[in-house]
């Protein structure tokens, strides 16, 4: 009895570790190219912009929000229709290739606008894999898990997408370090790319040995997988209307509060709060490895305690929470009035004198490293332009603060609500493979689940940085405007999920 | 439940052409304010991608909320045989 106890623990431990590490790698891919779109830009783009800006565009918002879901379904029929693993096998190819191709198109000088279209349609065909694997590895990890332990198993896939975070912005600032920042920028950018590879050759060559879903086995020996999933799915009202409930009352909520925790948090304290570049990553990494563990905590606690409240819990916490922490950020940042009363000490100006691009007016530039008596740092710039033209208005001097980096105390008080944050992220995200896999029955599960998921993640999480700007930027906004999208956006989903979903556990997923 | 069920069907319904409505206004209005050329053309596609995407989705919401107020969520199946 001991023994075959010990086999299950072994098979669900291998089976976890190829779906997870073959996810990781996607995920891993999909981040090198937004850490490295800068740079990706200014080699394989002309500096002139015109029909390549609108390439990039599409490049990295259309892969993002439009092609995802359309892997959902591409690939969700195919899982449903031919098996989970030759689907995720087909995904990891096509990923781990498209991104390693990346890593080896000429740059435009060498081949003109060749290099941004070949960008785009890597980009896309990138976009289209991850649409398709994450539905598959879930469906995969839940139907070999045992009954009771579904939310614990499939808890480990979804730390990948964290995990993938971390090792992508771990590689990039690794080779960055060793290859010094102008190699880097020359060439050394390719090989996280093409380091991609060997990592997908290995995740393929443990893939390859392992054996079909069980659960989809039985059904296809019994001849009952569908004939037409699609169709199953989303012309079938009693699917349709639980694919709806999905969208709406959970992978909605859940897409925002990720996004908000571990791209927007980021991106508000670089941007906004003008945090130094290194620091604001250095916070986001410590956050993510003191958080990491509560995905399998809180995947493992839904299998007592059932998905729904957990979930809804870390959307309404995100609700209440994150206007204060924001506002937070903004004070602890907030060297323009600081200075007024702490100044210890400044550097001598440096001048740097240049042209306005496109005009022939000069730009000059005054910059003071200044020291306050907390311990923080930061430079402030003064921007002048100046003109030949004597009818041209006195142009105002910009102030410009820049490379802030906070007090120790402060630091590790913003280290803190950031992993608070990401540990909303593990409330939302920890259990939901599981609660996705429970709601439709194995003929259409995978095509049910990838499309609520990858809407809820790819379209109204993927939006979060680009609406939340949008919103600062309206009349009479104030920085923390942005804020409004996700607390909407995880407001109108927890009314949903607590009204419309049952708290539910399936123990069954065989049928 | 089933009444809040019902009457929040009928929020739903009316919350995705409203939703549709103000992306129509404000992708007229980032339009209109972008500067001419590559920018202008950037602007538009991005708000042409938004709204394509949205209009989907609102449409989702409708039925949604179609569903609930014609009963469909009162009781949601305790096992997948009842799909």
């Amino acid at each position: 009895m001991r023994s075959t106890e010990s086999n299950v623990t072994q098979s669900i431990t291998q089976v976890i570790a190829a779906s997870s590490l073959g996810t990781l790698i996607e995920w891993y891919d999909f981040y090198i190219f937004g850490s490295l779109a800068v740079i990706i830009g200014q080699q394989l783009f002309p500096s002139d912009a015109g029909a390549s800006a609108l390439i990039n565009t599409l490049a990295i918002f259309a892969a993002g929000f439009i092609v995802r879901p359309f892997g959902a379904l591409v690939f969700g029929r195919l899982g449903d229709l031919i098996g989970r693993k030759y689907t995720f096998l087909l995904t990891l190819v096509l990923m781990g290739g498209s991104t390693f191709l990346i890593g080896l198109i000429p740059s435009y000088s060498s081949i003109g606008y060749a290099a941004p279209i070949l960008v785009l349609i890597l980009r896309l065909v990138q976009g289209l894999a991850l649409g398709g694997e994450y539905g598959g590895a879930a469906t995969y990890v839940a139907e070999h898990a045992p009954v009771g332990k579904r939310g614990f198993f499939t808890s480990w896939i979804q730390t990948t997408a964290t995990l993938g975070l971390f090792l992508s912005l771990g590689v990039i600032v690794l080779t960055k370090n060793i290859l010094g920042a102008k190699n880097f920028a020359d060439w050394g950018w390719r090989i996280p790319f093409l380091v991609s590879i060997l990592l997908v050759v290995v995740s393929i060559y443990i893939r390859m040995k392992m054996h079909e879903s069980p659960v989809f086995s039985k059904l296809k020996a019994e001849g009952k997988v569908s004939a037409n999933p699609l169709k199953e799915s989303f012309q079938k009202k009693a699917n349709f209307k639980m694919v709806l409930v999905a969208l709406f009352g959970a992978t909605m909520g859940q897409g925002v509060v990720w996004y908000t925790g571990q791209f927007y948090a980021q991106s508000f304290l670089e941007n906004t709060c003008k945090l130094d570049f290194n620091e604001s990553r250095y916070i986001l990494l410590w956050a993510i490895v003191f958080a990491t563990p509560f995905f399998v905590i809180f995947g493992s606690w839904s299998d007592r305690v059932g998905r729904k409240w957990i979930m809804l819990t870390g959307m309404l916490l995100g609700v209440i929470c994150y206007r204060p922490i924001y506002q937070y950020f903004l004070d602890v940042t907030n060297v323009k009035e600081m200075q007024k009363t702490m100044l210890l000490s400044e550097s001598e100006p440096v001048v740097e004198r240049g042209l306005v691009p496109g005009k022939a007016d000069s730009l000059i530039t005054t910059t003071v490293a200044k020291t306050l008596t907390n311990g923080m740092t930061f430079k402030e710039s003064k921007v002048e332009v100046t003109t030949e033209d004597v009818l041209a208005e006195v142009p105002a001097v910009q102030t410009v603060i820049k490379d802030v980096t906070l007090s120790r105390q402060s630091y590790i008080m913003v280290i803190l609500l950031v992993f608070f944050q990401v540990v909303l992220v593990t409330m939302v995200y920890g259990p939901i493979a599981a609660f996705l896999v429970e709601l439709f029955p194995t003929q259409i599960r995978y095509t049910s689940m990838s499309l609520p998921y990858h809407i809820g993640n790819g379209v109204f999480g993927g939006l979060v940085p680009f609406i939340a700007t949008l919103i600062a930027s309206f009349q009479g906004s104030t920085p923390l405007s942005g804020l409004w999208y996700p607390i909407g956006i995880a407001a109108l989903s927890f009314v949903i999920g607590a009204v419309y979903i049952d708290n539910r556990r399936d123990e069954n997923v065989t049928d | 439940m089933s009444g809040l069920k019902k009457i929040l069907g009928l929020l739903w319904i009316a919350l995705g052409p409203v939703i549709i409505i103000f992306l129509f206004m404000q992708a007229a209005d980032k339009i209109g304010a972008a500067t001419d050329g590559i920018a202008r053309t950037n602007t538009t596609l991005q708000w042409a991608i938004i709204i394509l995407i949205f209009i989907p989705i609102c449409t989702g919401l409708v039925i949604f909320g179609y569903y609930a107020w014609k009963g469909e969520y009162d009781h949601l199946p305790e096992s997948s045989k009842e799909l």
